[in-house]
């Protein structure tokens, strides 16, 4: 099971009128692994997991889950099999308390259309705790009161509980400062200890490092180049980012052999 | 900030309010006070500051009689200022309630003055509501017309259908005996007690239900000598508001409706998914949508509830006064509706409200009016206390939420 990719993009294609924005990338994410997902900007690396969550559903190429072969054309698709995206700006109400946000569209009910506060208390302490996100005072404060880290670990805890299996962090350290990133960063790997796949979306190489398992690089909107983690440097993955050998360029030929 | 990184010790996550005693939680309401999360203590404040003001220079302002008209007079606003609360917790506004409410009382009564059964009215004239709602709602919402824009366009119309209903009549008179008690309807007193002594154990049933039930999922719970206190407090204030009205001429029936309106819709707004959106769409539209709420149904159906609400204030109104003429709705009621809301302390803002807002505010509003009336000032200087009153309420508040968004609680 570790070895099979629970998602799998083959020869994914994307583009928006004139422009390709993803150009046949071969794509994987294991159960257990946090595959880092980096590139500069304009790399592919934004319409990439949007194809994944079915905002941009893609062209070309096929998508496959567990082994099988499925279709994302909706957001809906996406999170019926189980793929969460956790975006930038991270969707939270400041309004509503911990819980609230964290049930927010799929709130539980008991008799009377009452909405079940203790059962979704109860759930939304279960899964911060086994993310181990402790330093939250209480569970029923709002989130405008949260740091940025905590607020990254509610809405990334948001996305777990829904059993899923892929879960998606576009930049989530991006606005963190060092003791909050080490937080997120905690949080990520223990996602991937969860047993569930994870990609990272991320500039901060040193971040990357830090936690990922493996590197997948994207430059003008196609793969440049895959490392195991381990087994590469941060020179090696700038250099891919920067000047990796990309097959062809619609439009700018001569790039290609640059 | 080292706390931000300690290691991981499953069920080190609690909820508020944290166990422990009394002293406990006092403390923990006195550093929220600080924090500037107030609640409803400036307007306690101010009501207490108004009783003193004006029993001082007229000792008919606390008096029973005064504190049962007081209550007559503030039905109406209360009931339509509960409407404007969910629409301000969209962070919207609904400039036509004013006249929404003088539509459905006209319509009501031209039905009885036809001789048409009260309750055939009544559904008439809220239906006509519901519709007026539906179409603004669906106008801002589908076509993304702001609502400020919309409902103005609703205050003015409304305000001619009023006019062209009344017609040449100039005053339509109520003399439908049901329609007339709503307002003009005094409980004997032993029906005003066991009013109060309902209300007061549904609170403790409900209070005690809950704990338990939260006890039981082992989540922590308040303690129960502040159940106790909350509970008593409530019986204090309700038996207390009986006896004083029972003085006069008794509970007027429409304190109990109001009563049951607010209680009602506060069950919508805390205890169900439709309310627990609306605070979600106020408070980030993107997100509710992102979360696969119907933010469009929502914003229909605010408009519609605050429609209905109007007209609802609007036939206590007409109740009230035995009859509907043409400058029903007019005058400062939509301006005191929106005020009675936001001096209780709806944000103008989205996502911050209670519906028991529009009760409170309702109360400064009425209070106000009803002690320069006995003073014998003039309407020029009711509005300035008025607007006076609401301007420090919006700066009360303006000033909570610098404090609360500085410790960020915003």
């Amino acid at each position: 099971m570790a070895d099979s990719p629970i998602l799998e993009l083959r020869g994914v294609s994307k583009s928006f009128g004139a422009v390709q924005a993803l150009t046949r990338v071969d794509f994987a994410v294991r159960a257990g692994e946090v595959m880092a997902l980096v590139g500069d900007n304009g790399a592919g690396k934004s319409t990439l997991i949007k194809c994944i969550g079915g905002i941009h559903p893609a062209d070309g190429g096929e998508v496959r889950f567990e082994d099988r072969t499925v279709t994302i054309s909706s957001p809906k698709d996406s999170s019926a099999l189980g793929i969460e995206i956790v975006y930038q700006d991270l969707a939270l109400c400041d309004n509503l308390d911990i819980v609230q946000n964290m049930f927010l569209g799929r709130e539980r009910l008991s008799s009377f259309a009452r909405l079940d506060e203790t059962a979704m208390e109860r759930a939304a302490m279960q899964t911060l705790a086994s993310l181990s996100v402790t330093t939250v005072r209480s569970v029923r404060q709002t989130v405008a009161g949260l740091s940025g880290g905590q607020r990254q670990s509610v809405a990334v805890a948001k996305a777990v509980m829904w059993n899923s299996t892929v879960v998606i962090l576009d930049e989530p350290t991006a606005a963190l400062g060092v003791a909050q990133t080490r937080q997120v960063l905690d949080l990520v790997q223990r996602l991937g200890e969860k047993g569930l796949g994870v990609v990272l979306i991320s500039h901060n190489l040193h971040d990357v490092f830090e936690v990922a398992d493996r590197i997948c690089v994207l430059r003008l909107g196609q793969k440049v180049a895959e490392f195991d983690a381990a087994a590469t440097n941060q020179q090696e993955v700038v250099e891919a980012i920067t000047a990796g050998k990309v097959e062809q360029v619609p439009g700018m030929a001569t790039e290609a052999t640059a | 900030m080292t706390d931000l990184v300690q290691q991981p010790s499953a069920g080190d996550v609690t909820s508020e309010p944290a166990r422990g005693g009394m002293a406990d939680h006092f403390r923990d309401y006195v550093r929220r006070v600080r924090l500037g999360d107030l609640g409803s203590l400036p307007i306690i404040v101010g009501l207490v500051f108004i009783a003193v003001i004006f029993q001082s220079q007229n000792s008919a302002f606390l008096s029973s009689r005064n504190f049962v008209n007081l209550v007559v007079q503030m039905a109406g606003l209360t009931t339509i200022a509960i409407g404007v609360v969910f629409v301000l917790l969209l962070g919207e506004i609904d400039l036509s309630v004013g006249y929404v409410s003088a539509t459905a009382s006209v319509i009501l009564a031209r039905l009885l003055l036809n001789d048409w059964p009260w309750y055939v009215a009544v559904a008439v004239g809220v239906c006509v509501a519901l519709v007026i709602g539906l179409v603004q709602g669906l106008i801002i919402s589908k076509a993304g017309v702001p609502s400020f824009v919309v409902t103005l366009a609703g205050f003015l119309v409304w305000n001619g259908v009023v006019l062209i209903i009344i017609g040449g009549l100039g005053t339509v008179v109520i003399q439908d005996r049901t329609i007339v008690g709503v307002a003009n309807t005094f409980l004997p007193a032993a029906v005003g007690y066991a009013v109060a002594a309902v209300l007061v154990a549904g609170y403790a049933a409900v209070l005690v239900l809950r704990t338990r039930s939260r006890a039981r999922d082992g989540l922590p719970t308040a303690p129960m000598s502040l159940l106790g206190l909350r509970i008593a407090g409530l019986a204090v204030l309700g038996l207390g508001a009986v006896y004083a009205a029972n003085l006069s001429r008794g509970v007027p029936l429409v304190g109990v409706l109001v009563m049951l309106l607010l209680v009602g819709w506060s069950f919508v707004a805390n205890r169900t998914r439709f309310g627990r959106h609306v605070y979600a769409v106020g408070g980030n539209a993107e997100a509710a949508r992102r979360a696969g709420i119907n933010v469009d149904r929502i914003r229909v159906a605010v408009f519609m509830i605050s429609s209905t609400m109007a007209a609802l204030g609007g036939i206590v109104l007409a109740s009230r006064l035995r009859s509907v003429d043409t400058a029903a709705g007019g005058g400062n009621l939509l301006l005191n509706s929106i005020a009675a809301a936001v001096i209780g302390g709806t944000s103008l803002f989205g996502g911050r409200g209670k519906v028991s807002n529009a009760l409170l505010g309702a109360l400064v509003i009425a209070s106000v009016d009803n002690g320069m009336g006995l003073l014998g000032l003039s309407s020029g200087a009711k509005f300035v206390v008025t607007g006076l009153v609401l301007l420090a309420a919006v700066v009360v508040d303006s000033f909570s939420r610098r404090g609360r968004s500085q410790r960020g609680m915003a």
